[in-house]
């Protein structure tokens, strides 16, 4: 039996510990906002917290984050009100979307780590998450308006 | 000259029922005149007459649901598509809920998502059905106030009658509404009266997305579902001799391993029933992880196929086609292209005399391009949910056009086409992949076989080795100037594995007295499909970067060069049937050089490239600004111009058109898909490069022409003219011409570049 602490909610799983935690997410838990894209840390699409730092989860054994606590994008925020997600709606980000839950979670860590990014610092941090339909334009400009609406929250 | 077809003939019909519980609900049957779904490498198109149905429910609390009629992959129709309905009905848009529509074997149609047909088709037919069910409750209204209905007005789904002070929600006359016949002959708005179309409205399901809610086909479940997976042969040209599943079935979690045939001998296919291989091995258990694992411990031995048939069937004909066994290689591709290329090739079009004026020119330019197969490489993998049982059998995943893939699976599984229920879930992705539906038939038979509910997913090494790629194209350019350097022929030869890729009506053709355009192709087992903007992904590439060379040798600006062709079709057009409409055309460069700032000095820091294409009824040009950066060329600025109509989302087009840019740079870059011995070298996104966060430009501009056009299509068109300006823009970069893609990433070497190192 496997711990695990999943956007504030505990799970006991009966599982083979080397399951990657994106399956035991989306096949066991039933999670299914990771997405799986490449299943070798390549894509991006299936990037959740473990203890707060952005990890890969196709590649991320489920005992790893045994005893530790799992955000998903179900979990970031209580209402889908964190300041990305505002600023995913209201740039209107998404093309077909899969790949957005993944870019949501990358840019999270990052915007939790540095208040003020600059385009710099949002190209290395999201260098890790593709977009086939090509949204990067606008996942740049809502990262910036993320920090905006953050930056305007904290006063 | 011919104008572009840009609606269809057609007779429609609407319907109004009684929904339970009371209320309004019009459906509609609308038949089109289809066949510019643009299809690959077959001439099997979908039935000349489709049937179409969408629905607008209007309930007794004033809460309306519009139903969407095609699969949404990214292109935003869940919201495009309900807007034209919206706004003829004038209800209020923000409450409006949007729903993913059935597919209904008997009155729907292929409900094709691709050839950037769903706005163009749905744009009378949606206004209409929106249209009719206002006139219907505002007919209902007058007849219960006793007053006439030229006197009522509506807004934001309430009617008003200003006279007596009264009004009423659309929900109140719903029930009554239903019971009166449907208005023939419905007027729609012009243009300038658009409240909801024209202006921009976000995704209606924007927040499911960025909340992670299950949408798409891979998070499809039920209770007892069972996960798939097919080991497929290593190359193309393999199939299955043996296998060895003792280790495989005793891992934790597998119910069965099996194969089983797609198709049986003789299976009459249709043209979207493309597959690689016939011989599935599958591997069945309960979770993905345990069914991925397990299957690598299958031991299998595979052999060649040898040269096999394929039987394709519809419209009455039935032919057979050989698929040569042979297991290919990316250097052995490009030889035999060569070799073809001097050949001769079917003639496609001819004006004039190209032979004579070639033999009297003062000086011929001859280029030839080269491009390789692509892989789409939607992030979604390919996957579907089925459940078949002896009466009736349910699927759903992500599909482009279930109409055209429900004849194909009533055939497998022997059952009526109106016992199958397809559902669509939204795509991640499409690019014109999931056009082709054999991960659908191949998860009916697995479910049909184990009698359970059962998703098939193809892990992205299974995705992108398995085929239904670009096909590689190869194309050769000659152009005879006289002694004036005046273009007076104009030659172009195509070929590819296995298509060529030549329009041969679209410009330049009916801009030179002497033209000639030849194709020929090679068979191949490698399979290929549609890939955003078909052949014109290829050709814009090739052309716009000849066209720039030529404009170059003549001395001319690109721009006014293509301007002058142009303006040469305009008063004297050369030949018949040329495709497009000169003024958009010319319109669109025009556009783009004011935007762009085109040979104002404060770009000259800039290497600029510009390139303009026609396709799929639309037009779009792009300058393309490229800097070295990090010692890497980087696409810094574009500038893109385009005419699609009426705009009916504007933000959304936008997004879509900056979509394509950035797809177009990282396949004009990077996109490369090529084999060694039969077999795929490329199998995840660690050897298939994709363009990155990084690389997308800080800026690009998009201007759409305003005019009143019936909307024309804008998710491919945007798309092939990238590769053409980003070419021209590394040209003035390190003065270099790029004829062989992928620019960046170990272009495709070919012996023919002799002719392209020739000095004009």
């Amino acid at each position: 039996m496997l711990k695990l602490t999943i956007n504030k909610k505990v799970y006991n799983l009966d599982i083979d510990p080397e399951t990657p935690l994106l399956w035991a997410l989306r096949d066991v838990i039933g999670l299914v906002g990771t997405k799986y894209g490449c299943g070798m840390a390549q894509c991006g699409a299936c990037v959740v917290h473990l203890n707060g730092e952005a990890v890969r989860s196709c590649v991320t054994r489920v005992s790893r984050a045994a005893g530790k606590e799992v955000v998903t994008i179900e979990g970031l925020s209580d209402n889908n009100d964190h300041p990305l997600q505002q600023a995913w709606l209201e740039l209107d980000v998404s093309q077909c979307g899969y790949c957005q839950a993944g870019q949501i979670m990358s840019a999270a860590v990052l915007l939790r780590e540095n208040k003020n990014p600059t385009d710099k610092d949002i190209n290395s941090a999201m260098e890790g998450n593709i977009c086939r339909c090509g949204t990067y334009l606008r996942i740049h400009k809502a990262i910036q308006l993320a920090a905006d609406i953050q930056r305007k929250g904290s006063k | 000259m011919e104008q572009t077809r840009t609606t269809h003939s057609r007779r429609s019909f609407l319907k109004s029922s009684l929904l339970a519980g009371g209320g309004l609900m019009i459906s509609f049957s609308w038949l089109p005149k289809a066949g510019q779904a643009n299809t690959p490498h077959h001439p099997v198109a979908p039935e000349a007459w489709n049937e179409l149905t969408g629905y607008v429910r209007i309930y007794p609390d004033n809460s309306i649901t519009i139903l969407n009629p095609n699969p949404e992959f990214g292109q935003n129709v869940m919201t495009s598509l309900p807007m034209m309905v919206a706004e003829e009905l004038e209800a209020d848009w923000k409450k409006i809920v949007v729903e993913m529509g059935p597919h209904d074997s008997t009155k729907l149609g292929a409900q094709f998502t691709g050839g950037s047909n769903s706005v163009r088709m749905y744009w009378r037919p949606l206004r209409e059905a929106g249209a009719a069910a206002r006139q219907m409750l505002l007919q209902a209204a007058a007849e219960s106030w006793s007053v006439p209905i030229e006197e009522l007005t509506t807004r934001a789904a309430i009617i008003y009658h200003e006279k007596t002070g009264k009004s009423g929600t659309y929900g109140s006359f719903a029930s009554k509404a239903a019971t009166l016949p449907v208005p023939k002959g419905m007027k729609l708005k012009a243009p300038k009266d658009f409240k909801v179309v024209r202006n921009s409205q976000k995704n209606v399901e924007g927040i499911k997305i960025v909340s992670g809610q299950p949408l798409f086909g891979i998070d499809y479940k039920v209770d007892g579902m069972l996960i798939a997976m097919i080991q497929h042969p290593p190359a193309f040209g393999m199939k299955l001799k043996s296998f060895d599943a003792t280790q495989t079935l005793k891992m934790p979690g597998i119910k069965d391993v099996f194969t089983l045939k797609l198709y049986e001998e003789g299976f009459e296919q249709g043209g979207f029933d493309t597959r690689s291989f016939n011989d599935l091995l599958v591997v069945v258990g309960n979770t993905t992880w345990e069914v991925m694992n397990a299957r690598k411990k299958l031991i299998v031995d595979w052999v060649p196929a040898g040269d096999t048939k394929d039987t394709f069937g519809g419209r009455g004909t039935k032919r057979e086609v050989t698929v040569p066994g042979a297991l290919e290689s990316t250097t052995a591709q490009l030889a035999k292209m060569e070799e073809y290329a001097q050949k001769p090739a079917q003639q496609l079009r001819k004006d004039g005399d190209p032979e004579t004026a070639f033999k009297n020119a003062a000086q011929i330019i001859e280029r030839t391009y080269n491009a390789p197969f692509l892989a789409h490489n939607c992030m979604e993998p390919m996957n579907f949910f089925a459940h078949v049982t002896a009466e009736k059998a349910l699927l759903a995943g992500p599909l482009q056009a279930p109409g055209w893939s429900e004849p194909t699976l009533a055939k497998l599984l022997q059952l009526p086409a109106e016992k199958i229920e397809i559902q669509m879930t939204r795509m991640g992705g499409g690019f014109g992949r999931r056009a082709y539906g054999h991960y659908l038939y191949e998860v009916a038979l697995i479910a049909k076989k184990v009698q359970a509910p059962v998703k098939l997913i193809y892990t992205r090494e299974d995705d992108m080795t398995y085929g239904i790629y670009r096909p590689m194209y190869t194309a050769t350019y000659r152009a005879a100037l006289d002694a004036n350097k005046k273009l007076i022929a104009f030659h172009v030869k195509g070929g590819g594995i296995p298509e060529h890729a030549i329009h041969a009506n679209r410009f330049p053709a009916g801009a030179v007295d002497n033209y000639l355009a030849e194709g020929w192709q090679i068979p191949s087992n490698i399979t290929i499909g549609a890939f955003r903007a078909p052949r014109s992904n290829f050709n814009a590439a090739a052309e716009q970067s000849f066209l720039d060379e030529l404009a170059e040798a003549m001395g001319k600006d690109p721009i006014d060069f293509r301007l002058e062709l142009l303006q040469k079709v305009k008063e004297k057009p050369v030949g018949r049937n040329n495709e497009y409409d000169v003024d958009r055309y010319t319109g669109i460069l025009k556009l783009v050089k004011e935007k762009s700032g085109w040979g104002k000095p404060e770009n000259n820091k800039y290497n600029r490239g510009v390139a303009a294409y026609f396709c799929h009824n639309s037009y779009a040009a792009h300058v393309v600004d490229i800097v070295m950066r990090n010692n890497r060329p980087y696409v810094e600025r574009v500038y893109s111009a385009i005419d699609c109509g009426i705009v009916i989302n504007p933000d959304a087009a936008t997004n879509m058109v900056e979509g394509a840019v950035i797809d177009g740079i990282g396949n004009a870059f990077y996109g490369k898909l090529s084999h060694k011995d039969g077999a795929a070298e490329q199998s995840n996104f660690h050897n298939y490069r994709m363009i990155r966060h990084s690389e997308a430009p800080a800026k690009i501009e998009v201007h759409f022409v305003q005019n009143d056009i019936d909307p024309t299509g804008l998710g491919e068109p945007p798309f092939p003219p990238v590769f053409g300006a980003v070419a021209n823009a590394l040209y003035k970069l390190n003065k270099k011409r790029h004829y062989n893609q992928p620019y960046l990433n170990n272009p495709l070497q070919s012996g023919t570049v002799t002719n392209n190192k020739k000095p004009f």
